[in-house]
């Protein structure tokens, strides 16, 4: 650990009625770094992310962000510190336009007060445009959300994520169900916004992975098995054995 | 939304406002008195309607015990009206009190002496209690089916409650306010009923705007947010617990000033009011009318309540199996409400049922509203 970091998961266990679904995870995360986190099913990426964001509380061990603990903090308090979050499955509130989606995401402060008093700020309206324009939903603005396709709706959520100005963005599956241009154009995404912001990116999809071009964590059985870049990984032989699979010829 | 549903959506509601004001003023010289006192009523028990719309429609909390706070509002109004009409009473009290020996006015009355705080507490006060149930509940994260339940557990103690307590407040017989004086004037009278008419007539207006006011804009997204996926909500850095407590603490308001109005119309107010299949019938004026569409919760309460007085006339046993028969209806075939229905694809659907339009053979956003263009 060292102060560089921006986040240090320490020795995490999470137990869930004596089944491990974190193991002595022990994980730090650099500012403006790029990671990739795979491993196999029930691993425990997505219980990770859960106790990173405050949805799970860990049996055992830290999580410090920005230098303070997150452990036992509300939902809402980590998002506001600066933890943004991407669901698996696109979760996007889609009874409300893309534009009022968006809305949601850029207002501060996020107090009852200021959403009923005021309207938004003109700065906000432009980071909206911004924001739309990267996401190629410019043309949808007034279209309830619900209509999009799922391609568009993983990456209004992604445009939602980007628009809460999180320090660490963790995303989970941002390609699942994606096509093989937009998975492009997904990786691309993230690794313009990393540098400036922290991008944790969780996923099965390798291709997309090796076209991220950044460390891999990999994680098995709650615990991080490995970790180094997309080729190191590949050679290691335990990863190869639980997750990889034999190397391609 | 597309442009000619928006199109629609002002006709409706021009068309709503035309006849509503016409209504308002012409009531009163064409009604019988004793109908215009029905409509009255009905008109106040739409403000109760607007918060059930608020809180459930909008932020998908179902409470069935808005009675509670619907009462506490009447009460409030009784309470003044029975203080400032008791001084031909022993001991200036009001009269019910001698029946029980009581011969001191319990401490929680004197505040209702002033006219002043009684018009702040017909409102704060539900909106308070609502807010501390809500808040307790809301914080400890219960939700959907749980929270329904428990809002019909506070319901029966609240009833039961008020049931027993003949000595602080008249139990089950409740406190008549029709032989009550405001302002020199009998509250029974039909000039004052007519004035309360008017005064009802205009706070549902009121409440509408305000209720307007609330859901447009960010704010009401918020609610919507949290109907549709309150996690999500939560992991942007808003705190739900602060937004429910406010719109059920506003709900509870709503329901106060409904009571108030309610109880100066029919007369009395008991614990009648806070019965169990009262506060769900709140709940099916809404779902009739039209879930989050405001203007239904309206409709829903005035046009379910005068047909209910209506057939109730006609044919005395039926409205129970009327009104069953019509939730039937709604959950079964209109799931948004006739409002919802007209507004949404309904007449439309219909109308191709009995091939009197064009069927769509792809979405409709492409066909119908091609004029807004789907270029992508």
């Amino acid at each position: 650990m060292n102060n560089k970091d921006l986040l240090n998961l320490i020795d995490i266990t999470v137990s869930f009625e004596g089944f491990l679904a974190l193991n002595k995870l022990n994980l730090n995360l650099k500012k403006g770094e790029l990671r990739a986190v795979i491993g196999p099913n029930g691993a425990g990426k997505t219980t990770f992310l859960d106790v990173i964001t405050g949805k799970v509380k860990p049996t055992k061990g830290e999580v410090i962000f920005k230098g303070k603990s997150l452990v036992g903090r509300k939902e809402h308090k980590i998002a506001r510190l600066g933890v943004g979050r991407k669901f698996q499955s696109p979760r996007i509130f889609e009874n409300l336009t893309v534009k009022e989606n968006l809305e949601i995401s850029v207002t501060t402060p996020k107090s009852p007060l200021n959403l009923i008093n005021k309207s938004i700020k003109n700065e906000q309206l432009n980071e909206i445009d911004r924001l739309m324009k990267i996401v190629n939903l410019a043309q949808k603005v007034d279209s309830k959300a619900g209509s999009l396709s799922h391609g568009q709706k993983q990456w209004l959520e992604i445009a939602m994520l980007v628009g809460q100005k999180p320090d660490l963005m963790l995303v989970d599956e941002p390609v699942a169900g994606l096509t093989d241009e937009e998975t492009d154009l997904t990786a691309d995404l993230l690794k313009s916004l990393s540098g400036e912001n922290t991008v944790v990116v969780i996923d099965h999809d390798m291709e997309f992975i090796r076209r991220l071009d950044s460390n891999v964590s990999v994680l098995n059985q709650g615990t991080v098995l490995c970790e180094g870049t997309m080729e190191t990984i590949q050679k290691d032989q335990k990863v190869i054995d639980v997750y990889l699979g034999r190397p391609e010829d | 939304m597309s442009l000619s549903k928006i199109k629609f959506d002002k006709k409706i509601v021009l068309s709503f406002w035309i006849i509503l004001i016409a209504l308002i003023i012409a009531a009163p010289t064409i009604l019988p008195v004793f109908r215009l006192n029905l409509l009255g009523r009905y008109l106040s028990l739409s403000i109760v309607a607007l918060g059930v719309d608020l809180i459930w429609g909008y932020t998908g909390l179902l409470s069935l015990g808005q009675g509670i706070f619907f009462a506490l509002g009447g009460y409030c109004a009784a309470m003044y009206l029975q203080i400032t009409s008791s001084s031909e009473f022993p001991n200036n009290i009001p009269e019910f009190f001698a029946l029980y020996g009581v011969e001191k006015l319990p401490f929680f009355w004197e505040p209702f002496r002033s006219p002043v705080f009684t018009f702040f507490a017909i409102w704060i006060i539900p909106a308070m209690v609502a807010g501390l149930i809500g808040f307790l509940v809301f914080r400890n994260r219960i939700k959907g089916v749980y929270f329904s339940i428990l809002t019909q557990a506070s319901l029966l103690v609240f009833f039961n409650f008020f049931n027993g307590q003949q000595k602080l407040i008249n139990g089950t017989n409740g406190l008549k306010t029709d032989v009550t004086q405001l302002f020199g004037q009998m509250v029974g009278s039909e000039s004052m009923q007519r004035i309360f008419f008017w005064i009802t007539a205009i706070l549902v207006i009121a409440a509408w705007f305000f209720a307007k006011w609330v859901v447009k804009g960010r704010f009401g997204n918020i609610l919507i947010g949290i109907r549709d996926d309150e996690p999500r909500v939560r992991f942007t850095g808003y705190n739900p617990v602060i937004f429910k407590t406010i719109i059920f603490s506003i709900a509870g308001g709503l329901a106060g000033i409904s009571g108030a109005l309610y109880t100066v119309q029919s007369g009395i107010v008991s614990p009648q009011f806070m019965t169990v299949p009262f506060s769900i019938e709140m709940v099916i004026w809404v779902a009739v009318g039209g879930r989050g569409t405001l203007l239904g919760a309206i409709l829903g309460a005035v046009f379910i309540n005068y047909a209910k007085s209506l057939v109730s006339e006609a044919l005395p046993a039926s409205w129970m199996f009327i009104q069953g028969g019509l939730f039937i209806l709604v959950v079964t075939a209109l799931p948004e409400g006739v409002l919802g229905w007209i507004q949404g694809d309904g007449p439309r659907n219909l109308l191709q049922r009995f091939g009197l339009k064009r069927k769509i053979e792809t979405y409709p956003s492409l066909e119908v509203n091609n004029k807004e263009g789907n270029n992508e």
